[in-house]
């Protein structure tokens, strides 16, 4: 294993298992809130309550199962454009059992009642401490593996992974500062008001932009070239992308807080900041997307394909419609209705989840010294069971969401609201159980994953693969 | 409204941040060539080197 001829699969390998594991859990724990929001005589007791199991199932689908994708399809990105191994095994051991205990500890404590009640920044400050921890050592492997590759250009994935892992880090310490109890889990954090609520929606934007965003585009750059086995349609504009991203994308914060006790002037250069990242967006987009072409025959029997450009289709579209909600006119009717739920879950289950998917999908035979999955056929069966449960999650919470909004709105001519809150909640009750069969569906999805990955494994065995010479030209 | 003096310029001492390592690109050569590192990723072959189950059948018959 020490062999420095060979790559560290090990550490890929592990995060990659637990990429299918955490989001089992992470998609079962919506699951269930998803049905409390149908049967409410579901909420038992204080632990097991929607607002205690909501931001489980958030940090377990975005930092468990985004996280351990990202971090195995970095580092297999890493050392295979680097063409070199990782600089520490210890480290990235260290890595991956860290960030194991941290997902335990948020499992533990979300239920619990331990909260700092800022969306997407949950966890106590202790375990905020071993994140921060945990992510200087993985930055530590990352950048320090890119320092000593044989490959002169660092390629454009590489770009995408070293500015999450950056951006994460900055936005974590900054959004986390607080006074902390000792001896207690308890903190006070050192923002108040609209100086809170401004820190927070900067960290949980670029939260999305960075750890959402950025880190999965990584992963598009790499795994859709290779899996079409076509190069990237323009690598000029790949680096236009990701350059373009990381001077906009920081601004659009404020667009979480139109309408409230945020100066006016922030709020409209928040949707102007917005609508700018529709450009670099959609240049990304376009260019997976194009990427296939000359290859489109091989999405007809290529389901891992199908995943990614699903997914590139989904990104597409919810960078789209994200920006159409920032305008604050459009704003005035979305905000606070389940549209922003359905607009989150087009980008988590479609684009996110789907890349991830298709990665994973890519990487477990080659880990496991396989020419291919246990069964394409399951995989097919997983891409319609996605695609459908994505589309039913999404369909739903947009008419819920405009029937909400326009309910919450609408006056009698003598300037009363024409209908109390709960007529609209009503009125969205038939959609929460759609949403529910649309997520019911895109879980069952991964539990079809799950069998087939452990039966790719059990054919197969771990592998560490030799790292071949640097090629002659540049 | 506090918020932006920390903030604002956080944000524009991550742009000049930004603006440096971009910099730092163009004068190393990162953007010499913007057409073969595109290639190069197509010729790593990453497939697995244990090879099908006909293989392994045969070496099964045939140990040596």
């Amino acid at each position: 294993m020490e062999n420095q001829a060979t790559y560290n699969y090990k550490v890929v390998r592990q995060f990659a298992i637990m990429t299918v594991v955490w989001g089992i859990v992470g998609m079962l724990v919506g699951v269930i809130i998803a049905a409390q929001m149908f049967w409410p005589e579901l909420n038992f007791g204080p632990y097991f309550h929607f607002g205690r199991l909501r931001p489980l199932h958030t940090n377990a689908v975005i930092f468990a199962f985004g996280g351990c994708g990202l971090f195995a399809t970095s580092y297999y990105v890493v050392q295979r454009t680097c063409n070199v191994r990782l600089i520490s095994d210890k480290l990235a051991a260290f890595h991956f059992w860290g960030w194991q205990l941290v997902i335990l500890l948020a499992a533990i404590t979300l239920p619990l009642g331990y909260t700092q009640g800022k969306e997407y920044a949950e966890l106590a400050w202790p375990i905020d401490i071993l994140i921060t921890v945990v992510w200087v050592c993985y930055a530590i492997v990352f950048f320090g593996t890119i320092a000593k590759r044989k490959v002169k250009h660092i390629y454009v994935a590489n770009w995408f992974y070293g500015a999450f892992i950056i951006a994460v880090a900055l936005l974590h310490i900054v959004n986390s500062l607080v006074l902390p109890v000792w001896g207690t889990m308890d903190s006070y954090p050192i923002y108040s008001g609209a100086v809170d609520a401004m820190v927070q929606w900067w960290y949980g934007h670029n939260a999305v932009g960075f750890f959402l965003t950025a880190g999965f585009l990584g992963m598009m750059y790499y795994f859709v070239p290779k899996q079409a086995g076509r190069p990237i349609y323009s690598y000029r504009l790949s680096v236009v992308h990701f350059w373009a991203l990381s001077f906009t994308y920081m601004w659009a914060g404020p667009h979480h807080l139109h309408y409230t006790a945020l100066p006016d002037w922030t709020q409209s250069l928040g949707m102007v900041f917005s609508l700018i990242l529709l450009a670099p967006s959609w240049g990304g987009m376009i260019n997976g997307i194009m990427t296939l072409s000359g290859a489109w025959h091989k999405l007809r029997t290529d389901p891992i394909l199908k995943f990614l450009v699903t997914a590139l289709s989904f990104y597409g579209m919810s960078t789209f419609e994200g920006p159409m909600m920032a305008i604050k006119s459009v704003n005035a009717l979305s905000h606070y209705t389940d549209w922003t739920v359905g607009h989150v879950h087009s980008g988590a289950l479609g684009w996110v989840a789907m890349i991830t998917i298709g990665s994973i999908y890519y990487l477990i035979p080659r880990l496991f010294g396989r020419d291919q999955m246990f069964s394409v056929k399951l995989i097919e069966v997983h891409f319609w069971m996605a695609t459908l449960g994505t589309v039913l999650y999404i369909a739903s919470m947009w008419i819920a969401g405009v029937t909400q909004g326009l309910m919450w709105s609408a006056l009698n001519s003598d300037g009363t609201l024409a209908y109390s809150f709960i007529e609209a909640v009503k009125a969205s009750y038939p959609y929460y159980f759609i949403r529910f069969l649309g997520g019911v569906m895109f879980l069952s999805g991964m539990l079809l994953m799950f069998y087939n990955v452990m039966r790719t494994i059990s054919e197969g065995k771990a592998v560490d693969a030799p790292i071949p010479a640097v090629a002659a030209h540049a | 409204m506090e918020s932006l003096y920390l903030l604002i310029p956080l944000s524009i001492l991550l742009a000049f941040v930004i603006g440096f390592i971009f910099w730092w690109t163009l004068r190393s050569g990162q953007m010499d060539d913007l057409e073969g590192p595109s290639w190069r990723i197509l010729h790593d072959d990453d497939k697995s080197t244990q090879k099908t189950d006909s293989n392994e059948a045969e070496k099964q018959k045939n140990p040596d």
